[in-house]
């Protein structure tokens, strides 16, 4: 089955994190990214870059930042192959961002 | 020709095994419990009139195999496993072909760990529980829950879809996963066991005993199974003396004759065994201090000393009041009350009300008394206690 990780990162966990700390965490990233039961992944721009857009009857609206304020933010996804949900759990729990305060949602992709 | 007792002891006997055997074949939980519904309604039709087939799984499981191809034939969404199953069918004797009974496979543990997979919400694992493995039917779940049953319906149908759609699996979770994942299921054996238990639902008790028991004898090296089911024995075996008249019996109160001894001993000799083989936890705690609870005169010392280790080992408020019970017997009221008004219990918790007020009561404190058995009242939600608590206020 196929799988989508979505990534929430909590505001501010790498705060005080020096480069060394900040690389070995990108290591994880970069090596669950390069297992052979994912096939695409992406990080994101950090939240504030974000611009939100909706509908006003007629009229779009724009607003600057993310859609809503949380206590965790989207930073980003890994598309996975997996044999079952037990094989999407063990990939996700590997993801940093767990251990560091934010969580992963992992959603099955619908088949066409 | 059977009578209708044979088949309502072949649907307890075989229920599971046919929708574990179902889902193994289809891979589908929905499909598996229509198609073993509708195996058992037609064997109850067929059976008075050709009578009992000699295997009467392997009848159930070719019927019921039957069906859900029929099922699987009919539903767009499902037709790619209906073609994977066939070209396995190919390769066997074509789909329409008896099953041997001696190649079916118990598969009953892993129908129990797919019901119960952390990813369900938990009221969803034991309904699902009650109605994959149970057998029982939407309406004695919701009423068991206290829910509608239209409500109970869409909990197990939402659930149903979550493991189909998101892949939930149908196996024996891998090693280092299974000790967690055990404890998730043996958490629901013994919710139905609890529920059946405080709200007097024999049924309910029994059942949670029975799934036990196939655990414990699917999982031989597990003794936390073992120490679960002779918890649920030792307490199970005092039903017949807790409620007298429809009315709450204290255990101190109880008529020990009635105490199903046979039980009783069957409970003892699995605790030992479990504590032979290792057993750690809550489990074989409160079964220790439950099989105390079956002496007399009851050790309080000990009970008291189980009980802390208890809260040591899960950190339980509902242990600490039990504990507080216990010094009740053996320092006095007071001594108890001081206890019980230091925990951290959530105020809604009925017997954190009825508790303070038999130690009030006991102290003489009529006032605060009536008003703690008041507040019990307003929180609990059994005829027996209800009336156990009305005659202590009117006794007051």
């Amino acid at each position: 089955m196929r799988y989508a990780l979505l990534i929430n990162e909590r505001p501010g966990a790498y705060d005080g994190f020096d480069a060394e700390r900040r690389e070995s965490i990108s290591a994880e990233y970069t090596a669950i990214r390069n297992d052979e039961r994912v096939y695409n992944g992406e990080r994101l721009q950090p939240a504030a870059t974000a611009t939100t857009v909706r509908a006003s009857g007629e009229e779009l609206l724009l607003t600057d930042g993310p859609f809503a304020d949380t206590k965790e933010v989207f930073g980003g996804f890994f598309l996975i192959e997996a044999p079952d949900l037990d094989g999407a759990l063990e990939l996700a729990a590997r993801i940093p961002a767990v251990r560091l305060g934010g969580s992963v949602e992992i959603r099955p992709l619908l088949d066409h | 020709m059977p009578e209708p007792s044979d088949l309502a002891e072949v649907f307890r006997a075989e229920w599971a095994r046919v929708v574990a055997a179902l889902v193994g074949f289809c891979g589908d939980l929905h499909v598996a419990e229509d198609a073993a519904q509708e195996a058992f309604a037609t064997a109850a039709v067929r059976w008075p009139v050709d009578g009992t087939p000699d295997v009467p799984r392997a009848w159930l499981l070719t019927t019921a195999r039957n069906r859900a191809i029929d099922r699987l034939r009919r539903d767009q969404r499902l037709t790619q496993k209906l073609r994977l199953l066939e070209q396995q069918e190919a390769t066997d004797q074509g789909a329409e072909a008896a099953v041997d009974a001696s190649t079916i496979p118990d598969e009953r543990l892993e129908l129990m760990f797919l019901c119960c997979h952390p990813a369900l919400a938990a009221e969803a694992r034991v309904a699902l529980t009650l109605r994959a493995v149970g057998g029982l039917d939407t309406a004695e779940i919701a009423r068991a829950f206290l829910v509608s049953e239209e409500t109970m319906k869409r909990r197990l149908t939402r659930a149903r879809t979550k493991i189909r759609d998101a892949g939930i699996p149908f196996g024996v979770p891998a090693a280092h996963l299974l000790p967690a994942r055990l404890d998730t299921l043996l958490a629901v054996v013994y919710l139905i066991f609890n529920q059946g238990y405080g709200d007097g639902r024999a049924d309910l008790a029994a059942e949670a005993v029975r799934l036990a028991r196939v655990l414990d004898a699917l999982l031989p090296d597990q003794p936390r199974v073992t120490a679960l089911l002779a918890l649920m024995l030792l307490h199970d075996s005092r039903r017949a003396a807790r409620v007298r008249d429809g009315e709450l019996v204290p255990m101190a109160d109880q008529d020990r004759s009635l105490w199903d001894t046979a039980q009783i001993e069957e409970g003892r000799k699995l605790l030992d065994s479990a504590v032979a083989r290792g057993a750690r936890g809550a489990y074989p705690l409160q079964a220790a201090i439950a099989e105390l609870q079956t002496e007399d005169p009851i050790d309080w010392p000990s009970v008291a000393r189980l009980y802390e280790t208890l809260v040591d080992e899960t950190g339980s408020a509902v242990a600490a009041l039990n504990r507080a019970v216990a010094v009740a017997e053996i320092d006095g009221p007071a001594a108890a009350l001081a206890i019980v008004d230091a925990l951290d219990l959530d105020d809604d918790y009925r017997y954190l009300h009825s508790t303070r007020a038999e130690l009030q009561r006991r102290l003489g404190d009529g006032q605060a008394a009536r008003a703690a058995y008041r507040r019990a009242l307003d929180l609990t939600t059994t005829d027996a206690e209800r009336r156990f608590l009305q005659r202590r206020l009117a006794e007051l």
